[in-house]
């Protein structure tokens, strides 16, 4: 059989913290299995090596916070043929998207000495607010397996198998006995899509929401419980603001929480 | 022919720090014991070495959307409902791979998976759970297509009943005829009694193994008031159930009430999160995954716990035909108090309330189906009830 070229593989980054990106290095097993199966054209964190695309797989990570980065993207997308979007930051907006609810301008001049050196839109975006976005892969880490899993989905011609169900799913999979029912927790498993593989209810502490709103959640229903078992507003509002504060589900069930 | 020294269905007395011995023999057997014992805040099923493992000292509260363990004050060692767990974890594995290929060439070599097959032996088993062993047996053993996975397992199992003598909060076997005696499916079914502090067990073997297994292990015979007390305690379990359901022609009032106004009123509630159906001791549904390695040399095909709650679940060309809330829990509750008669022939709930306790946000199906039964039903087409008629 005559060898194929090697996919090119690109990995960018924006607003973010590395961490997604890291997950490829983090493939320890399946890291040689990874460069066996394709190029990595660009990849700053791994090596300053730097091939030129146009590129069969890019990855991105990062949200859009930047005019710069706002214009940079779009470079991305041309030289890309296939786009998957990484990480929270990258499909949400991430932790940086609190932003979002407040008036940056309000506090720049109190963390920067020089703010007038500061260009910053006054909100963070996700990816797919700017470009056309082939996969969306979530988490806050991603996780490394779901990771290899769309690669080698992508380089096999198949569908990924990464679900869009509830948390609640991989908990009871594993065993885990329920923190909300047997300890009273709060718990945002029953509206976030599953893929960490129910980390930390099986520690006893209720769900963070890494990997944003399931299909169909019922963020209302599960808010309403909280309510009527003394959790206040500006709890429950805070509970949605975390790595995915900007996710649409998220978003309109704190503001609904915020006065 | 020789007479075996204890007739079937014959009790006698156990006393308690024999099921230490029980333990034992199973083990020497080559039984894997799996058994109560208490984790993470609740009373779960797990691998049991020794008696002192078991919950003794402990019990359960239940109500909708909460469990809570609580400390008895006496030295009982089934003295608890029932909890998150149930035998399916152990039958009807979660997750499962079902087998693995390899590129040869131009086509494929598939390798099945031979699983070893535990020799498991369930310690603790509830009225409403050898019911819902029961129903899995007919849904995965008896149909036309025959669950290999799941009947390798069950062939093998030892079944050490134990009869419940404290229903939980929202259990309601009593109204579904599952309990809370033990009256089949088990090699031996045990009873708790409390005489003088002392906690013993009245014995019934079920099955011929299970008669030889109580020939390994120390008792004495029964007296005839100790006899009596396992009906005793059953009678008085019953009038403790947590909740009631009226199962009179349930398979009529569901298929009369498929555009019920209460199913939209649910649906506002219901978080689409399955954990009553993971819960569930007779729900079996499942998906398929096929994984690829990177290069492409390798697949493997895994088979999972799935739930009728999720989009995924009906997904056909075109998309998902149940995409609402709403109808994904009309189909699970249609489906396991009516659907299934018609299937199977018996209704898919045994009352154990597990779907009630485990619902993060406490929906209740018996106050769903007291609702859709008091208001009656609005279809213009509706069959009259006998009472109607």
């Amino acid at each position: 059989m005559a060898q194929k070229r090697k996919p090119k593989l690109a990995v960018w980054k924006f607003a973010s913290c590395d961490g997604c990106q890291l997950s490829l290095l983090d493939c320890e097993d399946e890291l040689l299995a990874v460069v066996g199966a394709i190029e990595i054209a660009n990849f700053p964190e791994a090596s300053r090596a730097v091939i030129n695309g146009p590129y069969d797989v890019s990855l991105v990570e990062g949200s859009i916070t930047t005019p710069h980065d706002a214009e940079r993207i779009h470079k991305v997308r041309r030289a890309s043929k296939f786009l998957v979007t990484i990480g929270a930051c990258a499909t949400a907006g991430g932790i940086q998207a609190l932003r979002n609810f407040t008036e940056v301008q309000r506090y720049v001049p109190i963390v920067y000495a020089s703010p007038q050196y500061i260009q910053t839109l006054n909100k963070s975006t996700p990816i797919a607010d700017h470009v056309f976005v082939d996969f969306q892969l979530r988490g806050c880490p991603i996780n490394k397996h779901q990771l290899v899993e769309v690669l080698s989905a992508h380089l096999n011609g198949r569908k990924p198998n990464t679900p869009t169900y509830g948390v609640c799913i991989e908990c009871k999979r594993r065993g885990t006995v329920c923190i909300m029912a047997a300890q009273g927790a709060i718990c945002l498993g029953p509206v976030t899509q599953a893929g960490c593989g129910a980390i930390c209810p099986s520690f006893s502490r209720g769900c963070y929401g890494c990997f944003g709103p399931k299909e169909t959640p019922n963020t209302d229903a599960l808010s309403r419980w909280w309510s009527d078992h003394g959790v206040k507003d500006r709890d429950i509002m805070r509970t949605y603001r975390g790595f995915n504060a900007y996710a649409e589900a998220f978003r309109r069930e704190s503001e609904a929480h915020e006065k | 022919m020789s007479v075996p020294p204890h007739r079937v269905h014959d009790q006698v007395r156990l006393p308690g720090e024999q099921l230490q011995t029980l333990i034992e023999a199973l083990r020497l057997l080559g039984y894997r014991v799996m058994g109560p014992k208490v984790a993470e805040g609740a009373i779960v099923y797990d691998e049991l070495t020794s008696a002192a493992e078991l919950p003794v000292g402990w019990t359960d509260e239940q109500k909708g959307g909460s469990y809570r363990l609580v400390k008895r004050n006496d030295g009982a060692a089934f003295g608890y409902a029932l909890g998150p767990h149930s035998w399916k974890k152990y039958l009807h594995p979660a997750v499962h791979r079902l087998w693995k290929a390899k590129r040869e060439g131009n086509g494929f070599e598939i390798s099945e998976e031979t699983p070893e097959v535990p020799k498991l032996a369930f310690l603790g088993v509830r009225a409403c759970e050898l019911h819902a062993i029961a129903i899995q047996d007919k849904v995965l053993t008896q149909g036309v297509f025959r669950d290999p996975i799941y009947s390798s397992r069950r062939e093998n199992v030892f079944i050490v009943a134990v009869n419940c003598s404290q229903p939980g909060g929202t259990c309601f076997c009593e109204s579904m005829g599952t309990g809370p005696q033990a009256t089949f499916g088990f090699d031996l079914a045990l009873t708790e009694i409390n005489v003088n502090g002392r906690h013993d067990f009245l014995v019934e073997a079920g099955t011929d193994r299970g008669t030889e297994m109580l020939q390994k292990i120390p008792h004495e015979g029964a007296t005839e008031k100790e006899k009596k007390t396992v009906a005793e305690i059953a009678a008085q379990a019953a009038q403790h159930m947590g909740r009631q359901l009226n199962t009179h022609e349930i398979k009529e009032l569901f298929y009369r009430s498929l555009e019920h106004p209460r199913w939209d009123e649910v649906a506002e509630r219901c978080l689409n999160c399955a954990n009553c159906t993971m819960v569930c001791p007779t729900c079996f549904c499942t998906t398929v995954e096929d994984v690829t390695d990177l290069a492409g040399t390798e697949a493997e095909r895994w088979r999972k716990w799935d739930s009728c709650f999720t989009a995924d679940f009906s997904y056909i060309h075109g998309g998902s035909v149940r995409a609402s809330r709403k109808s994904r829990y009309r189909q699970w509750l249609t489906h396991k108090l009516a659907t299934w008669i018609d299937q199977f022939g018996s209704s898919g709930c045994v009352g154990c309330g597990r779907c009630i306790t485990w619902c993060p946000v406490a929906i209740d199906l018996t106050e769903e189906v007291l609702a859709i039964r008091q208001a009656g039903s609005t279809d213009s087409a509706a069959l009259p009830t006998k009472e109607e008629q």
